[in-house]
């Protein structure tokens, strides 16, 4: 399966979250940049997973909310995930 | 996290002191915005319609006061994807408020500031949405944010967090008379110490899942012509219409007016009195003149004091007779002007008595009382109704009514500012 990059990321955080306005989330420099800083809480993020489990029809571990603090480490498990998957 | 201190002042001295309502937001079918609202209001125009959001040809009831925005022009998109349309009503009303109060939450100290709502059912419509993907496709269709958009004191939690109000914070549920209890909790608010109180309630979320319930009140009318369907006061009567929508008022401590050096304000909360109605078939009289009678007392008014009532208008000839027998009891027969500008909004739920209470604030400060329409055959001469355009008056105290179904009657005395 096709690893999911940053620039679809942020597209579906911004569909099953919104975005918010203090934030340049559309400049791609965002990878390292922490979940809080970008204006998303844990159910933002949720919100968002649950999205991407059912688009790709995986299962993400529940505590990938709390212990994927960036989109670098986000995409690092889902695209894992995917990899096992394939 | 924020590392919060409880303030270290002793609060602002309490019992008995009158909240200066310093701002109003309304979202209303026939206005969105105050000024868009008073308006339309003033002109008679009315904001209730056939139904287009959905197909209510399938539907007893046919016609509602719907309010249809654009939500993304007047809410940040973070919020789109975790609110009903009442709490995005909500966050635009109190955005209105507190800017026509030009407060600013974020600049008092940490527990100052508080917010009441009234609700009924909570967000009926994002409800309806996320129970249809879990059951017709799973749970992992469903919204995370379902968890709390749906949940009735959703409004005041997305204030809260919108405006820095942390203080006292609470949501009341007593049907269409919780827009008066909303203003009298946060009343409570600023008596025990808050220095400002968002209070009121926007509800509606018109959907089918919601219109199946408000029709089940038996209280709704099914005709489906909007000019004909809710006719309060009316020989014709046949139930009301309901929509969505409400107000919230900005209250503050006098203290915190002064202290501000705001110097233009729509009046003082001076009185509230509520009752609950004797159990069904016991013959006794319903709750709604002691409701009314403890607020004049609370507010050290008398009746002939009242300049205007803003009435419950249920537009059910029995709960419309009754009222107007309390009226006739408390003021004499036609002894006072009565007016219901719901008539063009419908009964907003928890959203219709704050609507009602700015309504009176707007009437106080132009010295003008609103019209109530649709009326033609009036079914009650000893009811001095303002009817269809109008009516200039010297206006200093306003008398609002409220009856929920359940039994809630509540009532809430309104002063215009001491130098109108």
């Amino acid at each position: 399966m096709a690893e999911l990059q940053i620039t679809e990321l942020v597209h579906l955080l911004r569909e099953c979250a919104g975005e918010d306005e203090n934030v340049a989330l559309g400049n791609g420099d965002v990878l390292d940049v922490s979940f809080e800083d970008l204006g998303y809480d844990s159910l933002a993020i949720l919100n968002t997973v649950g999205r991407i489990e059912r688009d790709n029809g995986i299962r993400l571990p529940d505590t990938i909310v709390v212990d994927a603090q960036t989109p670098r480490m986000l995409l690092k498990q889902i695209n894992e995930r995917l990899g096992q998957v394939a | 996290m924020t590392m919060v201190t409880p303030p270290a002042a002793p609060p602002l001295a309490a019992r008995g002191v009158a909240p200066v309502v310093t701002g109003l937001g309304v979202v209303a079918p026939n206005g969105l915005g105050v000024a868009e609202y008073w308006a339309a209001t003033l002109a008679g125009r009315s904001g209730i319609t056939r139904i287009t959001r959905f197909d209510p040809s399938g539907y007893r009831v046919k016609v509602f006061g719907q309010v249809d925005i654009d939500p993304g022009t007047h809410l940040p998109s973070r919020l789109l994807p975790q609110t009903d349309l009442m709490t995005r009503l909500a966050l635009i009303a109190a955005d209105e408020a507190l800017s026509d109060a030009a407060a600013e939450p974020r600049s008092m100290p940490y527990f100052a500031g508080g917010v009441v709502t009234a609700a009924s059912g909570g967000g009926f419509d994002f409800g309806q949405r996320e129970l249809e993907a879990l059951w017709s496709k799973g749970s992992a269709f469903a919204s995370a944010y379902q968890s709390f958009a749906w949940f009735y004191p959703v409004n005041t939690g997305q204030i809260s967090i919108r405006h820095a109000l942390h203080g006292p914070g609470a949501a009341l549920v007593s049907e269409q008379a919780g827009g008066i209890d909303a203003v009298a909790k946060a009343r409570r608010g600023i008596r025990g110490g808050a220095e400002l109180m968002i209070g009121g309630g926007v509800d509606g979320s018109l959907c089918p899942w919601s219109l199946l319930c408000m029709t089940r009140s038996g209280r709704l009318s099914e005709c489906p012509d909007p000019e004909r369907a809710f006719r309060p006061y009316d020989v014709g009567a046949s139930g009301a219409a309901f929509g969505e929508g409400g107000a919230l008022l900005v209250m503050e401590h006098p203290d915190a007016v002064r202290r501000r050096g705001v110097t233009r304000t729509y009046g003082t909360v001076a009185g509230y009195g509520s009752t609950f109605d004797p159990r069904p078939g016991s013959g006794r009289e319903p709750g709604l003149r002691r409701a009314i009678e403890r607020a004049l007392a609370d507010a050290a008014v008398t009746a002939a004091e009242v300049d205007v009532v803003f009435a419950d208008a249920a537009g059910l000839p029995e709960l419309d007779r009754a009222e107007v027998d309390t009226l006739n009891q408390v003021f004499g027969p036609g002894g006072v002007p009565v007016t219901a500008p719901k008539s063009m909004t419908g009964r907003l739920l928890g959203g219709g008595a704050s609507l009602d209470l700015a309504t009176a604030f707007l009437a106080l400060r132009h010295q003008i009382i609103p019209p109530t329409v649709h009326v033609d055959q009036p079914a009650y001469p000893d009811l001095d109704l303002v009817r269809d355009t109008p009516r200039r008056g010297d206006l200093a105290v306003a008398l609002v009514v409220a009856r929920g179904h359940g039994g809630f009657n509540s009532a809430m005395v309104l002063r215009a500012p001491a130098d109108s």
